[in-house]
């Protein structure tokens, strides 16, 4: 199901834990799995499952408790942006609607074009650069003003 | 111990107590919801918070230890003003339709907000709506009143094993759900229901039938599994509408397996005989009792007198009660024929003059505290849901769990060592693990064991088992329902039994049917003897020879001792159903056919009864709800109950149809007036039974122990278990239970090599034959199979027209 490649990555964090554990591994599994995949579909987690030795529905609770699993297929490139308190001082509501002006997509839609995905996330640990957004779950932006926006989405673009 | 003090009573709790526990001992009530003894805890309802001295926030009692010289108060203002609070916040979503909600009457928010909630509510915005999900036949949702105290996901994990209800999500978003659009499958899944503290999950079949405070209560006891489990049935309006468990820690703790739960709905099935029927000329015809009674009573005189008493049989399923079987075996040797039997599964009787009254060797609790096990010839988890609970648990706390088995289904909880063998292979795997234990136990066994096991090479696996059983204790041997059916019974019997005083382990043998053990006690077994001693110490009149219910129906099983012996002319049959409760179904329908008499007496007409040939009257006897009676369970524990319901139209409890035919056939000894005299009969002085159960097996010679490893040639073997949910004549009615995945169709499971070998591929329709018998069914795989084995479930109307439950079968490509 999965590509080699990532049953190595899943079996490298398998080794963090003992061997009656294996489950500890779920929440590095799934990120693993979504990294190759782009999103988290049932047959991905009942293959983690599998893998691991867990129940389905284990897996499952774990994916559906964090923000960072997509149980939804996405676009190419998922924005998140803080609307949390400091943020939204900090001008994070005038950055959505810029976002959601210049791609014509509110919170939880994709694009047309299949590049962006908008999400509205929560505190980024990072208010005093505000207003953040997370590229990926990767890729930290801060001080998000429209311009630097424009040029982001630029260059996700291409 | 800890010492501490709650409402300002001292109390003291073990090491690890909690607040709770010792409230609990004193009797002070703390609500909660998420906290059950049975399970772990985890403090999510926060409904029992608690005020403790010098802390500065109330604390949950459930999860709060408790140390020495703590103070604490559960009704001050504190603590109250607290669960007042919490309250408030589990009745914000909650759905105001107490109403129309099935838990009303017998929930515990409903009880708790009259004491801690407000009379109306603060909140005005909107309320949270969860959409129903679909957990199968038995549990019905309205996940909208969920509280979230996750006793339903815990008590899949912690004791039935498998986790099938989960939360995904969090905050306001949290819902209890199974895996995407999987149902809950467990056989213990019904005991949901019971935990649920709402109305999220309640009982499907008894869904909007009644009212808990319609409803009166009644005590009684499983008739299915060995266990003998408690229940209390409630009954509205003369119809038994639901059952619930009645706690006894010795046996069912607070559980019911759902065959227990469910099977009630057989009871009110459309199948019921409610008149006697009597077969003239080829058509069944409703007559009145007196008329059905003299025309069985006339064909058994006629019988006798005709072809002598010996053509006289008499079979009572072990599902009946103890005086029911009593006067059965009473009628028969009345009428002069030691033809009297309840074990219509077993094929191999030769170890039947020479042993006990098989039981389990200990009590069920004692289960619990095992550290090893070894299990022959058993599904466990389905044959004895409960008993597979219990040894779940004793697994939890570091018991190792083995297995001798033909199939390898997945019984929820960790196998140290499993052999998954050839029916025709468990004894010679057996003498392997007896082998190694003598080998490293340096024990001396009986010459004929030692030279039968003279040839045989131990297996890593076998030696894994010895060493389990020998540095493992308490440990036990179980025989199952494979092994009791098995045609080596004997000589696996032999074997196991030798293993246990080897390896110096408690050997028991689980029987199948609620009254298993009590069958032997009322004398259901053959013999001339009408008392109802153990079989081993009664003597054997000279010139008379009794019949075993294999030889009563005509099977030669499996080719061994009195295959020569003449079938019965006639028939008494209780609660059975011949085509689907014995070993060969198609010989022992054929062998009734033949007679000239079959009397049933049976709570259902049958299809299969009123279009088959083989009956000629029908006494509708009483099933266990309209009867009083006696089970006495696998440890040997006597229990009665009574009737919960006056029989259904012109039903009669068995024991009183017994009765009257005993007085027709001008039998001495049929005066009753209450089962009670019968039970006095039966036990006179006390009730207990222990001393008369025995699974020694002693004047045995074991000759061989089969073939090693795997059968020669092209023989492939039928592995025929009893599907759970087909075990006795209740529950093949019980519509629920019979929509789950555990009572779908059969389909013949075979290994991938031999389907491969056969060119079948799964789905493929295939025709299978044993002797004259053949039917097609869908072929499926299963590669955890043994070698050359086709699994193929018996005791259902679809393979009812097959032979035995175990032997050769042949499966051809259409």
């Amino acid at each position: 199901m999965l590509s080699v490649e990532s049953i190595k990555k899943i079996d490298h964090e398998l080794t963090k834990y003992p061997s009656d554990q294996k489950q500890s591994a779920v929440m590095s599994a799934l990120a693993i799995a979504q990294d190759e995949k782009g999103w988290l579909a049932t047959e991905t987690m009942d293959f983690v499952a599998r893998y691991l030795g867990m129940p389905p529905i284990a897996v499952y609770e774990v994916a559906t408790f964090y923000n960072m699993y997509n149980l939804q297929p996405l676009g190419k490139c998922k924005i998140t942006i803080c609307t949390n308190l400091p943020c939204a001082l900090s001008g994070a509501n005038e950055a959505v609607a810029h976002i959601q002006k210049k791609l014509g997509i509110g919170f939880n839609e994709t694009s047309a074009d299949g590049k962006f995905t908008l999400k509205e996330g929560e505190c980024m640990g990072a208010c005093g650069d505000a207003p953040v957004l997370l590229v990926n779950n990767k890729r930290m932006c801060s001080f998000m003003s429209d311009d630097m926006i424009d040029q982001l989405l630029e260059e996700l673009s291409k | 111990m800890i010492n501490f003090e709650i409402d300002g009573k001292p109390v003291s709790v073990p090491k690890n107590g909690t607040v709770m526990d010792g409230a609990n001992q004193l009797g002070i009530y703390i609500p909660h919801f998420c906290y059950h003894k049975k399970l772990s805890i985890a403090a999510n309802c926060r409904m029992c918070l608690v005020q403790v001295e010098k802390a500065p926030k109330p604390l949950p009692a459930c999860a709060t230890p408790a140390m020495e010289g703590m103070k604490v108060s559960t009704h001050s203002g504190q603590a109250v003003t607290a669960q007042k609070g919490v309250m408030e916040f589990l009745l914000i979503n909650h759905p105001l339709d107490c109403p129309i909600c099935d838990q009303g009457g017998e929930c515990q928010l409903q009880d708790l907000a009259v004491g801690y909630g407000a009379s109306s509510s603060r909140y005005t915005e909107a309320k949270r709506v969860v959409a129903n999900k679909n957990l199968g036949p038995l549990i019905s949702t309205d996940m909208t009143r969920c509280i979230h105290c996750t006793r339903c996901v815990r008590f899949g994990q912690e004791i039935a094993g498998i986790m099938e209800l989960g939360m995904a999500g969090r905050g306001e978003h949290a819902e209890i759900l199974s895996f995407v659009g999987s149902t809950v499958d467990s056989e213990l899944s019904g005991n949901m229901i019971d935990l649920c503290p709402v109305g999220a999950l309640v009982s499907k079949p008894f869904r909007y039938s009644a009212r808990t405070w319609e409803l009166s209560r009644r005590k009684s006891v499983s008739p299915h599994c060995g266990l003998g489990a408690n229940l209390v049935v409630q009954v509205k309006q003369n119809r038994v509408m639901r059952v619930l468990p009645r706690e006894n820690e010795a046996i069912n703790e607070c559980w019911l397996s759902d065959k227990d739960r469910f099977s009630y709905e057989g009871l009110n099935s459309e199948e019921r005989l409610r008149k006697p029927m009597i077969r003239r000329g080829g058509h069944w015809q409703e007559c009145d009792w007196q008329t059905a009674l003299e025309f069985a009573a006339n064909g058994l005189k006629a019988a006798k007198e005709k072809y002598g008493a010996q053509s006289i049989g008499a079979l009572g399923s072990p599902h009946s009660t103890l005086e029911e079987l009593y006067l059965l075996q009473k009628i028969a040797r009345g009428l002069g024929s030691g033809n009297v039997d309840h074990r219509l599964r077993q094929s191999d009787f030769r170890a039947d003059r020479s042993q006990g009254i098989p039981w389990l060797g200990m009590s069920i609790a004692e289960v619990s505290r095992l550290k090893s096990a070894l299990i022959i010839g058993s599904t466990l988890r389905k044959d004895h849901p409960l008993l597979a609970q219990r040894l779940r648990q004793s697994v939890k706390q570091g018991a190792q769990l083995n297995l001798i088995n033909p199939v390898d289904d997945d019984l929820f909880t960790t196998i140290a060592n499993r052999a998954i063998v050839a029916p025709a292979a468990m004894a010679a795997i057996l003498a392997q693990v007896l082998k190694a234990a003598a080998e490293s136990t340096g024990k001396q066994i009986p010459a004929d064991v030692k030279n039968a096991l003279a040839a045989i090479s131990v297996s890593d696996t076998a030696r894994a088992i010895a060493a389990s059983l020998i540095n493992n204790k308490p440990a036990a041997i179980f025989l199952g329902n494979l092994a009791q059916h098995h045609p080596q019974y004997t000589n696996i019997h032999m074997l196991a039994q030798q293993l246990a005083q080897i390896t110096d382990a408690r050997f028991g043998i689980l029987g199948e049917a609620a009254n298993s053990v009590g069958a032997y006690i009322a004398g259901a077994i053959p013999g001339n003897d009408g008392s109802a001693e153990p079989v081993g110490t009664q003597s054997a009149q000279p010139g008379m020879q009794s019949l075993n219910a294999s030889q009563m129906l005509g099977m030669s099983a499996g080719g061994i001792a009195d295959a020569g012996a003449e079938p019965c002319r006639a028939y008494i049959l209780m609660n059975l159903e011949p085509e689907l409760d014995s070993y060969d179904p198609r010989q022992a329908v054929k062998t009734l056919e033949a007679a000239e008499l079959v009397v049933m007496i049976t709570a259902y007409k049958s299809h299969a009864i009123l279009q088959g040939g083989y009956a000629d009257v029908l006494l509708p006897g009483a099933p266990f709800t309209e009867t009083s009676g006696t089970f006495i369970n696998i440890e040997g524990r006597v229990q009665s109950f009574n009737g919960v319901v006056a029989p259904l139209g012109e039903t009669r409890p068995a024991w009183k149809i017994l009765r009257v035919l005993g007085n027709l056939l001008e039998i001495d000894g049929f005066d009753y007036e209450t089962p009670e005299q019968v039970r006095a009969e039966i036990l006179p002085g006390s009730s207990d039974v222990s001393a008369r159960l025995n699974n020694h097996l002693g004047g045995f010679s074991l000759d061989d122990v089969g073939p090693q490893g795997e059968p020669m040639g092209s023989g492939i073997q039928r592995i025929g278990e009893v599907p759970i949910y087909q075990a006795d004549p209740i529950v093949r009615r019980a519509e629920s239970l019979q929509r789950t995945r555990d009572a779908a169709a059969p389909v013949a499971w075979m290994p991938g090599d031999l389907m491969g070998r056969l060119g079948i591929q799964a789905g493929d329709s295939v025709r299978l034959r044993q002797g004259e018998g053949e039917l097609q069914l869908p072929a499926a795989r299963d590669d955890k199979l043994p070698a050359n084995c086709v699994r193929l479930a018996s005791a259902h109307p679809l393979t009812a027209t097959l032979g035995g439950m175990f032997g050769e079968i042949v499966v051809e490509k259409l």
